[in-house]
């Protein structure tokens, strides 16, 4: 079902409705954000330069980076007292990136989020089981409220403990799932290892998202468990889920364009591509108050398809995305780059500078290893001497990353130091990043 | 008297420990006593060798990390509950032993027994005062 009837507006309407929000967007924050003023006065543009939709890209680029120099409140548009809500994931190295919502920046996140679930067929009649994480991370509350929004129950059982996830799925009949795709391909290890077949389940529906998601994948977990595959794409800086979102027609993400702005671009040149071709994709939201985002660079490989669908929809679709531009990870969900795992690691006593990072697969579940090198001949006296040290490189990890990390210990000299393109990352998984 | 122990550190990985004997045995170095403990990752050799010093360099020199520590040597004669009373001692000086091996000597049939303690001195000590052979650097070498 369409949710919301800007989802079938025609090309010029939506043009039109862009144009007025880009341009409010605009003067929001070349009055309320001092960074974005400086980066257009010095490529010489001005709000007033904003005349069609087009003409965003005239506006400077943002990256993650900038979120992280300016943490925490520097990119935000709007007082404190006017935001509701922060929620926060990952920066490229140490600090988190934070966002703010303001009223209705959640009111707006809730309806796209509600478009999410309504594509996927998601109503009244069903149950929804969220196993994404809730706390920070964008992934539990948005398809959360979206979910509630459409008249669905909503089962808030969090991320993990697979037992207790199989047990309320079997006990409410839970018909919709919420996770990664990642994870329900681990539910069906563990429903086997439990007995429990998917006849003994009501699952119809998945709406996944958090992650990358390849076709192979799709077919494992449509084979496994016969239920409706679907994907949705959002990211922390732009609102968490509810950016994009895969309809039953299986042929592309629906944009929700009358909230961001997409474009592709080339990650090399920054410059705008033509329709149709594939390239970074790059975000500017029409509607925050809290924290709005000029060209947004997602560093996600995609393409744009302005084809209506043959679901009704008009808004435009992006592919799957087909890869990164720099070298995130995205492991468990979480957004992972070496250079947080770097700093960490920089920050321990006992080991050499260098490192690699080994990404592998466990029963569909992403396991991250560091491999570092012993240089302390100290901490040999007793084994709680190395045990600590492998400890403290975990526990640093986890602050940072909030994942699990396996740690190894190597003899000095064992890892590869080829001068630049030293390979620190060896990804073993199956999935395209 | 306190002798040298080698530790090396072993990541699980095959051929680690032969590149420890061959780095030693081309060094003219001579391994009196070992003992290896490992978890499923990683291992910890623990040697007693004849020239402590060369050792460590050597196997610094190959890239392998390592330390050296002091250790107690004792000869127990080789029959039941000798061993005992060298830990009974310990025990009521509140010595608690982290880890000890044993390998039998050359020049006797004695054994010789290697003891890791938190504060070897005072070990050596009290070991002494109750009359067990606390052996010379010279005798566990056997140089």
């Amino acid at each position: 079902m369409i949710w919301n009837p800007v989802e079938k507006i025609s090309r010029s309407e939506m043009e039109a409705l862009q144009l007025s929000r880009l341009q409010q967007t605009v003067a929001r924050v070349w009055e309320n954000v001092p960074f974005y003023r400086n980066k257009m006065e010095t490529l010489g543009v001005r709000p007033e330069h904003i005349k069609s939709v087009k003409d965003v890209s005239l506006l400077p680029l943002t990256v993650k980076n900038d979120l992280r120099d300016n943490y925490p409140y520097g990119l935000f548009a709007s007082p404190q007292r006017s935001i509701v809500r922060f929620h926060a994931s990952s920066g490229t190295t140490g600090k988190p990136i934070v966002v703010g919502y303001t009223r209705n920046d959640m009111e707006v996140w809730t309806d796209c989020c509600a478009r999410v679930a309504s594509a996927a067929g998601i109503g009244q009649d069903d149950i929804c089981q969220i196993a994404f994480g809730y706390g920070m991370f964008t992934g539990g509350f948005g398809m959360h409220y979206g979910i509630e929004r459409v008249g669905a129950t909503v089962v808030p059982a969090s991320s993990g403990n697979s037992e207790r996830q199989l047990m309320f799925m079997q006990d409410f009949g839970t018909t919709g799932l919420v996770a990664t795709p990642s994870y329900i391909l681990h539910l069906t290890e563990v429903m086997k290892e439990m007995g429990i077949s998917p006849d003994d389940l009501k699952l119809r529906v998945g709406l996944f998202g958090g992650e990358g998601h390849t076709s192979e994948m799709r077919e494992l977990i449509e084979k496994r468990l016969g239920i409706i595959d679907t994907q949705n794409y959002g990211m922390t800086e732009l609102c968490g889920p509810g950016v994009s979102y895969e309809c039953l027609e299986n042929s592309g993400m629906h944009i929700n364009e009358d909230h961001f702005l997409p474009e592709i671009i080339d990650p090399e040149t920054g410059e705008v591509l033509p329709e149709g071709a594939q390239g970074e994709l790059v975000f500017t939201t029409l509607t925050k108050e809290g924290i709005p985002m000029i060209r947004y660079r997602t560093k996600d490989i995609s393409q744009l398809n302005y084809e209506p669908c043959a679901c009704g929809r008009t808004n435009v679709r992006m592919s799957l995305v087909r890869g990164r531009s720099d070298d995130m990870m995205v492991i468990r969900g979480v957004n992972v780059f070496p250079s947080q795992i770097e700093a960490v690691l920089m920050t321990v006593c006992g080991i050499g500078p260098h490192y690699q990072i080994i990404v592998t697969t466990e029963h569909f579940m992403d396991r991250l290893e560091i491999r570092v090198e012993l240089t302390d001949g100290e901490r040999l006296e007793s084994y709680a001497g190395l045990e600590s040290l492998i400890k403290e490189i975990r526990q640093k990890l986890r602050v940072v990353l909030q994942i699990d990390a396996r740690v190894t210990l190597l003899n000095p000299q064992t890892l590869e130091r080829t001068a630049g393109k030293s390979k620190r990352v060896i990804n073993k998984r199956d999935k395209c990043f | 008297m306190l002798v040298k122990q080698i530790s090396v550190f072993l990541e699980n990985k095959s051929g680690r420990l032969a590149e420890v004997t061959k780095t030693l045995g081309s060094n003219d170095i001579d391994i009196r006593a070992l003992y290896i403990a490992d978890t499923t990752e990683y291992g910890i050799l623990r040697m007693i060798v004849d020239q402590p010093e060369q050792a460590l360099q050597a196997l610094t020199d190959s890239g392998f990390t390592v330390s050296s520590t002091n250790v107690i040597a004792i000869a127990i004669e080789d029959h039941p509950g000798t061993l005992d009373q060298a830990l009974e001692t310990l025990s009521e000086g509140s010595i608690s032993v982290d880890y000890l091996y044993a390998f039998v000597g050359r020049s006797s049939t004695d054994a010789i027994v290697i003891i890791r303690v938190e504060n070897p001195q005072l070990a050596l000590d009290k070991l002494e005062e109750t009359g067990i052979r606390v052996l010379s650097c010279k005798e566990v070498y056997g140089t």
